[in-house]
């Protein structure tokens, strides 16, 4: 019998929805982590009873928690009893929080600086975990996008982190500059064909991939204009929101930008809009149909000024055709006085057919359609404002 | 033995109820106690103070016999009733919003 869990981060905890393949009861646990913002849940491809979990908060700072028993219970990976002691240093361990970035000259980069909203230098300072990555094929790899932006790795199962250094180091690090939501690393998408070539993307620096590991990165934002910087059409200063590519198509991404819904048909060297007839073609999300690569989902959004959907009503947008043709999504949601948002990180979709598709929003209710999208329902009403949405679909 | 109150927030991540105590060799100083303390809840490292300077966090606050002592040196001494385990040494999350 397979059985789907819903993995959801709000600003106050994190909620672990669960139903069999139907579809159509679920049960809810949580909050986990109770009054800590959770930025991202995601569990292992590779293992799903392992998740990691961000969790942190302005006073406190970062936790990471892994699960290893699908939600059941969590623990800060390296301060479990057993794993107490370093022999080689004697120290416990418990460094799992621990995001310093690399200034060695082996394997990293002088620390430099990067632009500020008041036109200043400042250097990199790590904040918090935007975004949580496990590899599609070893449950100990686990990849994180933070903010100050910037890519980690864990090779331990998140006891230990280390820069990415190339990424930052890339030659526009100094001309990166934080979008409102701050400098972030928010999308990490992997090619499951290619464990050397990865994508990512950073408010507001724009795309970047890598085809060697991460050591060295270019960034690919050809074909993207935002009339918010000096030159619309420059290398990098994109405030991309989020890139999303179906496993068997690595070629073919779909971006939700700032305004603008995009499209790479070459691994991002160069995008085209495929915004067509949408209402608006601002938003935050953006994702794949599990079995129909040309079958994509967004949620439109008034704009970067008025966060809520166009009309108060609440409409995901659905293109069967890789994009430019449009359909409203509306049976279900709610169709007039809706003033809520869709965050970038909160819209997933699991693998069972028909393809099941989540979202969540700040108003703290997680929707779920069984069936493409053609029509919607409420799992959850009433969370706390909904941060991320990620689905594991399990034998 | 030094006595430790934590805020809710670390109490929980911590896995413990209530205050807790700790043994400290030496001089009982800022620095010693948040040794001890990540010592024994490495799962706490970072969270009071940064990893690398060993600074204490912003929002967090060190208070002792109604005393506000977060901006002490770390290696000052404690006063004696933390050091004697008369009096606990408070770690408080500053209160902020509106």
């Amino acid at each position: 019998m397979t059985a789907v869990r819903v993995l959801v981060g709000t600003k106050k905890g994190a909620f672990i929805l669960t139903a069999d393949g139907k579809r159509n009861d679920w049960q809810v646990s949580g909050p986990h982590f109770a009054g800590w913002e959770i930025y991202h849940v995601k569990g292992s491809p590779a293992d799903p009873n392992r998740i990691f979990a961000s969790q942190t908060l302005g006073w406190f700072g970062q936790i990471i928690q892994r699960s290893d028993d699908g939600g059941r219970t969590w623990h800060t990976p390296g301060s479990a009893p057993e794993e107490l002691t370093d022999p080689a240093t004697g120290f416990p361990r418990g460094e799992s929080n621990k995001f310093v970035y690399d200034t060695s000259p082996e394997t990293g980069r002088p620390l430099t600086t990067h632009q500020h909203y008041d036109g200043t230098q400042r250097p990199w300072e790590f904040k918090r975990v935007w975004h949580l990555e496990p590899s599609p094929t070893d449950p100990d790899l686990v990849y994180a996008g933070v903010e100050d932006a910037a890519l980690f790795r864990s090779t331990d199962g998140g006891r230990t982190w280390q820069e990415l250094a190339g990424l930052r180091g890339h030659e526009s690090g100094p001309q990166w500059m934080p979008g409102a939501g701050g400098m972030c690393l928010h999308t990490i998408v992997l090619d499951r064909q290619d464990p050397e070539r990865m994508f990512v993307a950073i408010s507001a620096a724009g795309s970047f991939r890598t085809e060697d590991g991460g050591r060295t990165w270019r960034p690919i934002n050809r074909g993207l204009k935002s009339q918010f910087i000096p030159d619309p059409e420059a290398q990098v200063g994109h405030c991309v929101h989020r890139i999303a590519m179906h496993p068997s198509r690595p070629n073919v991404l779909f971006m939700q930008k700032h305004w603008d819904v995009m499209r790479s048909d070459d691994g991002g060297d160069t995008w085209y809009e495929v915004s067509g007839d949408l209402p608006s073609d601002f938003g935050f999300p953006i994702d794949v149909h599990a079995h129909e690569p040309e079958t994509i989902y967004v949620v439109p959004i008034k704009s970067d000024s008025e966060h809520y959907p166009p009309e108060g009503k609440l409409r995901v947008y659905r293109s069967r055709t890789g994009g430019h043709e449009w359909e409203p999504l509306t049976e279900g949601l709610p169709q007039r006085d809706c003033y809520v948002n869709v965050l970038r990180d909160a819209m997933a979709v699991d693998s069972l057919d028909p393809c099941g598709i989540y979202f969540g929003t700040t108003g703290g209710q997680v929707y779920a359609s069984a069936n493409g999208g053609d029509s919607w329902r409420p799992i959850v009403r009433d969370l706390p404002s909904v941060l991320s949405v990620e689905v594991q679909t399990l034998p | 033995m030094i006595r430790v109150v934590l805020p809710l927030h670390l109490r929980r991540l911590a896995r413990v109820d209530g205050e807790i105590t700790l043994v400290v060799d030496g001089p009982v100083t800022q620095r010693s106690v948040l040794d001890a303390l990540e010592a024994r809840y490495p799962m706490l490292r970072g969270t009071v103070r940064d990893h690398v300077t060993l600074k204490r966090r912003p929002l967090v606050r060190f208070f002792a016999c109604r005393e506000d002592l977060s901006h002490e040196p770390p290696d000052a001494p404690l006063p004696e009733a933390v050091a004697s385990g008369a009096e606990p040494f408070l770690i408080v999350g500053a209160v902020a919003g509106g």
